[in-house]
C-alpha cells in the first residue's frame, strides 16, 4: 500500500526541486567580493563595532527581520556614514545600503529581507573616517512546504 | 495608488532620539521569477527611499530585490525642533510615492 | 436495568463531552505559539506588522463609507460572531459577506471582489477592533445545520491525496510537514499576513490553499461549503482570543 505521507513528501520534494530548477544561479563568492569592494573602496575590513541581529534559523525566507546596530556616538567627529547589507547566495549580492549622519543620534537600522537559501549574511558599516567594520552571520533557511498554489 | 504608514511618535522633547519605521505597499518583484506559463516577470522594485525633515535629508537607503515585499525600513532621529518628516519612495516603472508625518518638539 | 443503561449512556456521554472539552479547550494552541520568536515579534509589535498597510486602508474605507451608520465601539465585537445568520438571505454569511451585503443594501454599491485590498482592509479593521476578545459563535439554532455540514466537510477526505482536514490538523497537529509545524488550524488571526503569500488573505484563501495542497478542486470564494467550514472552525475555536491581524509563515 502506498503510504500517503511518503507520497506527500515526494510531491513536496518534486515541487521544491522544480522551484530550484527555475531559480537562476546564485551569487558567486566573486560577485559578493565585488560589491563589498565597491562599498569599502578598498579599505581594510575589520571585525567588530557592527552587530547584525537576525534569527539563525528562519522558517520562511520571504521576510526575515534584520536589525543592524553600530557602536558609535553619532557625533560630527565620529559617526557612521553608511551601513550595507550583503548576502552570499541570493541571485544578487546586494540587499540594501543605508545612509546615516549625526542627526540620527543612534546608529541602528532595520528592515526585512529575502533569503533564497541557507547562507551567510554580511553587515558592514563605513565610518566618517573611512574605516569599515563588519559582522557576518550564518543563517539556516528551512524550506517551506511549496505545495500550495493559493 | 500605493499605501504607506509612518510609525513615529507625534511629540518628543528636545534631544530625544525617536524611532521611525516606514512601511509601503509594494510587491518588490525581483526579476528572477516566472509566471505560471513560464514567462519571466520583469523586475519591479522600489530602489530608493529618502526621508527629509523640513527639507533636510535625515536618512536614505538604496534597496535591492532582496528586500521583502511591502518594504519596512526603520531608523532613528534626534528630535531638535518641530517639523514635518517627508518620506519618498521611488522605483522601477516610474513608481513614486510620498507620505509625511508631523513631529511636535517642546 | 433500563435506567442503569440510560445512566451509563449518559455518563459515557458526559465523559466524552469532558474529553472533548479537554481536547478542544485546554490543549488548544494558536498557530502563533508555533512560530519563531522573530515572527511572533513581527505580529506583537504593531510598528513591525506589515498588515498595518491594509488595516489603515480599512480604517479609511470605514470612515468614508461605514461611519455614517456605525461607530467602531458599536462594531467592536462583530468579528467574534461571524459567520452569522442573515434573515433576508435565509442562510449564514461570513464577515466579508456581511460587509458586501451592507454595501449593496445600504449604500447601493457593487460588492467588493473577494481578496481585494479594500475588502481585506475592512475585514482586517473589524478583526482588529475585536483583538483580544474571545471567538463567540452565536447560539442561533438556524446555524446548526450548516455548522454540522462544516464538521462533515472537515472530516471528509478530499483530492488526489485523499486527505481530510482532521487527519492533518487533529490527528497530526504538532508534528512536522516539510519543515513546518502542522497547526491545529484555529482561525484566530484572519485576515492574516502570510509570508508565503507576501501579502494578506482571508480564511477562505487559506482553506482553498489547503484544498489545492491535497490536489482537490477548491470550493469557490463565498460558497456555502467554505462558509460552513468557517462556522465549524469558529465553533472549534470558541473562546480563543482574536489576534487579527496575525502573521503566519
Amino acid at each position: 500500500m502506498t503510504n500517503r505521507r511518503q507520497l506527500l513528501r515526494q510531491t513536496v520534494a518534486v515541487a521544491a526541486g522544480g522551484m530550484l530548477l527555475l531559480r537562476p544561479a546564485s551569487a558567486t563568492p566573486e560577485s559578493l567580493q565585488k560589491v563589498i569592494t565597491g562599498f569599502t573602496g578598498g579599505a581594510p575590513i575589520r571585525t567588530g563595532r557592527v552587530k547584525l541581529q537576525i534569527a539563525e534559523l528562519v522558517e520562511n525566507g520571504n521576510a526575515v527581520p534584520v536589525t543592524i546596530s553600530v557602536d558609535s556616538p553619532m557625533t560630527a567627529a565620529d559617526h557612521v556614514r553608511r551601513i550595507a547589507l550583503f548576502n552570499q547566495r541570493n541571485p544578487q549580492s546586494d540587499v540594501a545600503v543605508f545612509e546615516l549622519s549625526p542627526v540620527n543620534g543612534r546608529a541602528e537600522v532595520g528592515t526585512r529581507i529575502r533569503l533564497a537559501t541557507s547562507q551567510t549574511v554580511v553587515a558592514m558599516a563605513q565610518m566618517n573616517d573611512g574605516s569599515v567594520w563588519q559582522h557576518r552571520v550564518d543563517v539556516i533557511v528551512t524550506l517551506a512546504a511549496c505545495i500550495e498554489g493559493g | 495608488m500605493a499605501r504607506s504608514v509612518i510609525h513615529m511618535p507625534a511629540t518628543a522633547r528636545p534631544g530625544d532620539i525617536i524611532a521611525v519605521r516606514v512601511l509601503v505597499q509594494h510587491s518588490m518583484e525581483t526579476g528572477y521569477r516566472s509566471n505560471s506559463v513560464g514567462e519571466p516577470l520583469a523586475r519591479d522594485i522600489i530602489r530608493r527611499v529618502e526621508c527629509r525633515f523640513d527639507g533636510e535629508t535625515v536618512f536614505a537607503a538604496d534597496l535591492f530585490p532582496a528586500i521583502a515585499a511591502n518594504p519596512s525600513v526603520a531608523f532613528y532621529l534626534r528630535a531638535t525642533r518641530s517639523g514635518s518628516l517627508q518620506v519618498e519612495w521611488r522605483g522601477d516603472a516610474g513608481f513614486s510615492h510620498t507620505d509625511s508625518a508631523r513631529l511636535q518638539v517642546g | 436495568m433500563r435506567r442503569v443503561a440510560t445512566g451509563l449512556a449518559l455518563s459515557a456521554c458526559l465523559a466524552s463531552a469532558a474529553a472533548q472539552f479537554i481536547g478542544t479547550t485546554l490543549q488548544r494552541r494558536s498557530g502563533f505559539d508555533d512560530m519563531s520568536p522573530a515572527l511572533q515579534a513581527m505580529q506583537r509589535d504593531d510598528t513591525q506588522n506589515p498588515a498595518w498597510l491594509w488595516l489603515k486602508g480599512g480604517e479609511k474605507t470605514f470612515d468614508a463609507d461605514c461611519a455614517r451608520c456605525h461607530t467602531n465601539t458599536q462594531l467592536r465585537s462583530v468579528a467574534t460572531r461571524y459567520p452569522a445568520f442573515d434573515s433576508l438571505l435565509g442562510k449564514p454569511v461570513t464577515l466579508s459577506g456581511r460587509i458586501n451585503l451592507c454595501r449593496q443594501r445600504h449604500l447601493q454599491r457593487e460588492p467588493l471582489a473577494a481578496e481585494s485590498d479594500e475588502l481585506i482592509g475592512l475585514e482586517t479593521w473589524l478583526g482588529w477592533q475585536a483583538r483580544g476578545l474571545p471567538i463567540a459563535p452565536p447560539a442561533d439554532p438556524r446555524l446548526a445545520a450548516a455548522r454540522s455540514k462544516g464538521e462533515n466537510l472537515y472530516r471528509s477526505k478530499f483530492g488526489q491525496l485523499d486527505f481530510s482536514c482532521a487527519q492533518c490538523h487533529d490527528d497530526n497537529a504538532g508534528r512536522r510537514l516539510a519543515g513546518s509545524t502542522i497547526t491545529q488550524a484555529h482561525p484566530t488571526g484572519y485576515p492574516i499576513y502570510r509570508l508565503e503569500w507576501q501579502g494578506m488573505g482571508s480564511l477562505q484563501r487559506r482553506l482553498r490553499g489547503c484544498m489545492s495542497a491535497v490536489r482537490a478542486e477548491p470550493f469557490g470564494f463565498g460558497s456555502d461549503e467554505l462558509t460552513a467550514l468557517e462556522m465549524f472552525l469558529a465553533q472549534r475555536a470558541a473562546g480563543m482570543p482574536i489576534e487579527t491581524p496575525a502573521i503566519r509563515p
